[in-house]
């Protein structure tokens, strides 16, 4: 705020202004989200071109490897984002009270039921304008712990069940991950429901990049640019 | 009990030699990936251990696993297994029908109690009270409760037994049901295939008739040494695969020259078993290797999961038929779609509010 000159400042409080900043997601979280982001991007390539694969290569099978090279970035990123993932959790538990709250549903408060109902009037333009959140508003919140909590722990599972298939029995995957190959009706079906996934991811990606910017231009606060420096700044200064 | 009859001894009464015997053994201890020092062991047990009789059950099935059985490849294998050790009962097969054959089970469940291995090709239908199935006047399933009452192991042959096949695909309406989901106090081992191969079916047996336990199995009850690993991880066709060179459709030039038939639908990269190995009759060939896909036959339901020619499987949940690309690909649209026109809404209510 040192940048404000005298003059602007002045100018503010005339107007009954002040410029409120509240530090929400710390370094180790913005880290996570854009790299989770970026791994998320190449699995859902890399996977569609791996179900999907590209039209034939010429030549001798020595001298390509494309479906190789698909499937290692593949795989790669998937254990990027599993580790992201893990030390995802971690943050929520030493980090500040913001990073929590992708893991954990206020469930049982009615309070917050009431302003996930505003938040969908808000969007079917029912509301005049939004409510004030320092964190996450109550439906982001809901869509987060769903798409991102929910949908990455199906992911990593079945995904890990089906690397556990080229590592075999007995390999550190199958012990984490084999179980499911049976539960959800073998490796076909495995394959099939870990598809649908990607496609839920594509779905997230576009409700989610629109909601960001949408939020950030008619919303009361700052969203793209928080996940970014991490300071949430407010447009007005009315309550709620 | 006076049944000290060997292996070896029957053997030697059918006119089989030593070196005949020896030779097997060798063949076995390589087929079940055991080493040199395994032949004396095996030939040992062959000598003094007394033969284990195998009970063949026929339920609902087509018979394509005894037909399978019948032409393993190694013909050592076949004539020890299927006509020396230990085949008491096998309606199919055996030379006596009628009463006769069913007083031998009975005498053979009496005699070696508790001591014997039943082999259900096949599978009980249970509606109708399991009249869609019906071995000497009653319903199979009684059968297959009686003789598993007393059995040491049961071996499930082929995909009927071990996940129902043909028979319970939908809407499966004699509920034929494989063997584990009504005999649930035994081991089972289960050897999926449409028909399983030869070798496996004959490899299973004798490892349990020579060790005296059931091979290791994998979480799905299948014998580690013929199913841990899918076609595709040991296909010789794999290279054309990691090279990204692919059969689009059967008569163009990539199949001609054999390249992966992944995006016509092979199901090789989701199916357990050792065609790409063992292969089939006599090691001749396998599916991949004649140009067809594998069609999956030794996985759960295959009847019931799509095409064999697609590459990915139906999920029935959606009431329509429809695979994960579809329902994904027509969600992503809508959504995308929606996006576009609540931004455009936005932007307008956006602009009134502002002349406001």
């Amino acid at each position: 705020m040192t940048s404000i000159s005298e003059e602007e400042l002045a100018e503010l409080r005339e107007r009954g202004k002040r410029l409120s900043a509240v530090y929400v997601y710390e370094a180790p979280l913005r880290a996570w989200h854009w790299l989770n982001a970026l791994a998320i991007v190449c699995l859902c390539l890399t996977g569609y071109f791996i179900g999907q694969p590209l039209p034939t290569m010429p030549g001798e099978a020595s001298a390509n490897f494309l479906m190789g090279y698909i499937r290692f970035v593949h795989f790669t990123a998937a254990l990027l984002f599993v580790v992201g993932f893990i030390g995802r959790m971690y943050w929520a538990l030493v980090g500040n009270h913001h990073a929590s709250q992708l893991f954990i549903l206020p469930f049982w408060k009615g309070v917050w039921w009431v302003e996930v109902w505003e938040e969908i009037r808000w969007y079917l333009f029912l509301k005049r304008e939004p409510r004030k959140y320092v964190g996450h508003n109550p439906l982001a919140q809901l869509a987060m712990f769903f798409f991102i909590v929910l949908g990455s722990l199906f992911m990593i599972f079945t995904g890990l069940a089906l690397y556990s298939e080229g590592l075999m029995q007995g390999s550190w995957a199958d012990k984490i991950a084999g179980w499911v190959l049976p539960m959800l009706g073998g490796s076909a079906d495995v394959h099939a429901y870990h598809r649908l996934g990607m496609w839920i991811f594509v779905v997230f990606i576009i409700i989610h990049v629109y909601v960001a910017i949408r939020e950030d231009i008619m919303s009361r606060q700052s969203i793209v640019s928080t996940m970014i420096s991490g300071v949430r700044t407010f447009k007005d200064d009315r309550a709620e | 009990m006076a049944m000290t009859e060997t292996f070896y001894d029957v053997m030697r009464r059918q006119g089989i030699t030593r070196r005949s015997l020896l030779k097997f053994c060798s063949l076995t201890a390589t087929a079940l990936g055991l080493g040199p020092s395994y032949v004396p062991q095996i030939a040992h047990a062959m000598e003094t251990k007394p033969r284990t009789p195998v009970l063949w059950l026929h339920g609902l099935e087509c018979t394509c696993c005894s037909e399978s059985f019948i032409r393993s490849a190694h013909p050592l294998a076949k004539d020890v297994v299927l006509s020396m050790i230990s085949l008491d009962y096998d309606d199919t097969l055996m030379a006596s029908a009628g009463h006769q054959a069913e007083a031998i089970l009975d005498e053979v469940m009496t005699k070696y109690k508790g001591n014997y291995i039943l082999a259900v090709e096949g599978n009980p239908p249970l509606n109708q009270d399991g009249m869609s199935c019906i071995i000497g006047g009653k319903p199979f399933v009684d059968q297959l409760r009686k003789v598993a009452k007393d059995a040491k192991a049961i071996i499930s042959w082929g995909s009927c037994a071990s996940f129902g096949c043909v028979q319970a695909a939908r809407p499966n309406p004699t509920r034929a049901t494989p063997v584990h989901e009504v005999i649930t106090d035994k081991p089972i081992i289960r050897v999926p295939g449409c028909p399983p191969i030869a070798e496996v079916m004959t490899g299973v047996i004798t490892y349990m008739l020579t060790f005296d336990r059931i091979p290791p199995l994998d979480r799905m009850g299948r014998p580690l040494m013929f199913y841990s690993q899918r076609i595709h991880d040991k296909c010789y066709r794999r290279p054309h695969f990691d090279a990204g060179q692919f059969v689009e459709a059967f008569d163009d030039e990539s199949a001609r020259k054999g390249y992966c038939l992944y995006k016509v639908g092979c199901k090789g990269p989701t199916t357990y078993n050792a065609c790409s190995t063992v292969r089939w009759n006599e090691g001749t060939s396998f599916p991949i290797q004649s140009g067809h896909g594998c069609i999956g036959c030794s996985e759960e339901g295959f009847w019931d999961k799509g095409s064999w020619y697609a590459r990915l499987t139906d999920i029935h949940q959606f009431g329509i038929e429809a695979n994960a690309d579809k329902i994904g690909g027509v969600a992503a649209a809508a959504v995308g779609g929606a996006v576009a026109v609540h931004a455009a809404v936005s932007a307008l209510k956006r602009a009134q509010q502002k002349g406001e």
